[in-house]
């Protein structure tokens, strides 16, 4: 088993508020990995190292080492828009831009220069075959992405994440804003993403991490305090804390 | 009276309040047009309406003309400053000083600005009153409109968006070009509308920049000859200067019946290009955004 991300020593500091403290952790190819803990943990900053959209908050400091396939995701000759091409992003909130369904999929590969139409409408056509909505808008992709559901939103941007051709794809509580069958229809995309991109998802709701993820991550004011397999974590934690946590004894 | 019919009582009243202030103010545009208008017709004399030299053609196209150039020239710079204000400037005393100096110039007399364009752009570069000084001097008054406009949509984007297109790799300069403009797009609209309404009914600051008589022949169109409409260093009135200059000074018999038929022009213009800038908006929205999304937005709005 190969490790996609190495973290170590990992440390961040919003002016002096320390938020990540010592995080060390391997993060696996072609699986999902699960972070887990209450608000404020700093589960969601950590996924935001990962494809440096942290630095756009003035302020925050990071020393350790975070490698995306042995490269240093924050030496200074590794350009972000190359990191975030490799490393793409889901967020809480559907955010599709005010742009028709075919216009959000071209973005990402539009602004890294590809004009070719006939391979934009190619990987227009992929990216929405792969996250399991081409059959639902191949009509009306000239369509406003407004247009479209809550839940259909996210895929589209689940779609628009996918057309960069990321290596990682990292989910921050894709699902919150959800109800259960558009949840319950990106948990099943996430199972068929998995054999291609390596995942990653900040989850409030353990269930959702028990349902999906391979390996879970258990983070507590800034620390990891337990990372396994999934399994292990909910039925055989070593940590107190985790046990606590899991069976909802706080948070 | 128990409390909850009270709150009815006070919403009923609110609504009844806000209707009447709406159709006062639909009853004042309408009797203020059409007054205007009924005077224009009254006081036709068709000789004026013309592109003689007697005749109000050459004040309408002197208009359309300032008013455009205008535009070309405040928009990028407009648009521009209120991109730098809301995506570039850290927020410092320097930034809050720009804010207060942009929203001051934007509040100015404009017979200031006219002898500010005077002094500037007619006396130091030794020529005297022409079309291009009084296009720059509207300009003047058009840009702090515009920066305003751009900077307020600008801030009210949604921040996710913004993370959005990030996220995908963009560059903050791609991320401005193709997502941030075309999401205020609508914004930039109106305000182009404010910025022209400014100028088409703009008379102080043209008087001493601009000039009061324009001297050109609608049968030389090379731009560079001085009785050429197009050409931008001739003197050059505009209707609104016109109204004024023939109800103050002007000893030609007819300079009643001219004006009221310069003011009938200049508000039937205006009322043209804003429907027609607001069906351009629409129209470039809907092939941007996509079609459905004007409909569903509509829908958004509760009632």
């Amino acid at each position: 088993m190969s490790c996609k991300l190495l973290v170590e020593n990992l440390n961040l500091y919003y002016s002096d508020i320390q938020a990540l403290k010592d995080i060390n952790m391997g993060i696996d190819e072609k699986k999902i990995t699960a972070l887990i803990g209450p608000s404020g943990c700093g589960k969601s900053t950590f996924l935001k190292t990962i494809n440096r959209m942290n630095d756009l908050i003035p302020g925050v400091r990071i020393t350790g080492k975070m490698t995306l396939d042995g490269e240093d995701i924050y030496s200074s000759s590794n350009d972000v828009t190359l990191l975030r091409k490799r490393v793409g992003m889901v967020f809480q909130k559907p955010n599709p831009f005010p742009v028709s369904i075919y216009d959000n999929i071209a973005y990402g590969p539009r602004r890294h220069g590809l004009k070719n139409k006939g391979r934009l409408d190619e990987i227009v056509e992929k990216s929405l075959k792969d996250s399991a909505m081409w059959d639902e808008v191949k009509d009306k992709l000239k369509k406003s992405a407004l247009s479209l559901s809550g839940g259909q939103q996210q895929r589209l941007c689940i779609a628009r994440a996918l057309a960069v051709e990321p290596e990682v794809i990292l989910l921050d509580e894709p699902t919150s804003a959800l109800d259960p069958i558009s949840t319950f229809k990106i948990e099943d995309l996430m199972q068929t993403l998995k054999e291609t991109y390596t995942v990653i998802i900040v989850t409030h709701n353990m269930q959702q991490a028990t349902r999906v993820a391979d390996k879970t991550a258990f983070f507590l004011l800034g620390d990891l305090i337990e990372y396994d397999e999934t399994e292990v974590i909910f039925t055989n934690p070593q940590n107190p804390k985790t046990l606590e946590y899991v069976s909802g004894h706080f948070g | 009276m128990n409390r909850n019919k009270r709150a009815k009582i006070a919403d009923n009243i609110a609504t009844i309040f806000l209707y009447i202030i709406a159709i006062l103010v639909i009853v004042l545009l309408t009797s203020i047009t059409v007054y205007l208008v009924y005077r224009g017709i009254k006081s036709y004399i068709p000789k004026y309406m013309s592109f003689s030299p007697d005749g109000l053609g050459i004040q309408l196209f002197n208009t359309l003309y300032m008013v455009l150039l205008s535009i070309i020239i405040s928009a990028p710079l407009g648009i521009c400053a209120g991109i730098y204000m809301a995506e570039y400037a850290k927020p410092s005393k320097l930034t809050d000083i720009v804010r207060m100096s942009i929203e001051t110039l934007a509040s100015l007399p404009s017979i200031v600005v006219g002898i500010f364009g005077f002094l500037v752009f007619v006396m130091l570069t030794h020529s005297t009153w022409n079309m291009f000084a009084g296009v720059l001097t509207l300009s003047i008054l058009c840009v702090p409109l515009l920066t305003r406009v751009t900077e307020d949509g600008l801030n009210e984007i949604d921040q996710s968006m913004k993370e959005g297109s990030y996220a995908l790799g963009a560059t903050k300069w791609q991320t401005i070009v193709h997502v941030l403009l075309p999401a205020i797009l609508p914004r930039l609209v109106t305000g182009i509308i404010l910025a022209a309404g400014r100028g088409f009914g703009e008379a102080a600051a043209l008087i001493y920049t601009a000039g009061l008589t324009s001297d050109v022949s609608f049968s030389n169109w090379n731009p560079s000859s001085i009785t050429s409409p197009l050409n931008i260093f001739r003197t050059s009135d505009t209707l609104a200067v016109r109204i004024w200059y023939l109800k103050g000074f002007a000893i030609n018999p007819d300079k009643y019946q001219i004006a009221d038929m310069a003011a009938a022009m200049l508000i039937i213009l205006v009322f043209i290009f804003n429907i027609g800038a607001r069906i351009t908006g629409r129209v470039i929205e809907r092939k941007m955004i996509g079609s459905s999304a004007i409909k569903s937005k509509k829908k958004s709005k509760i009632n």
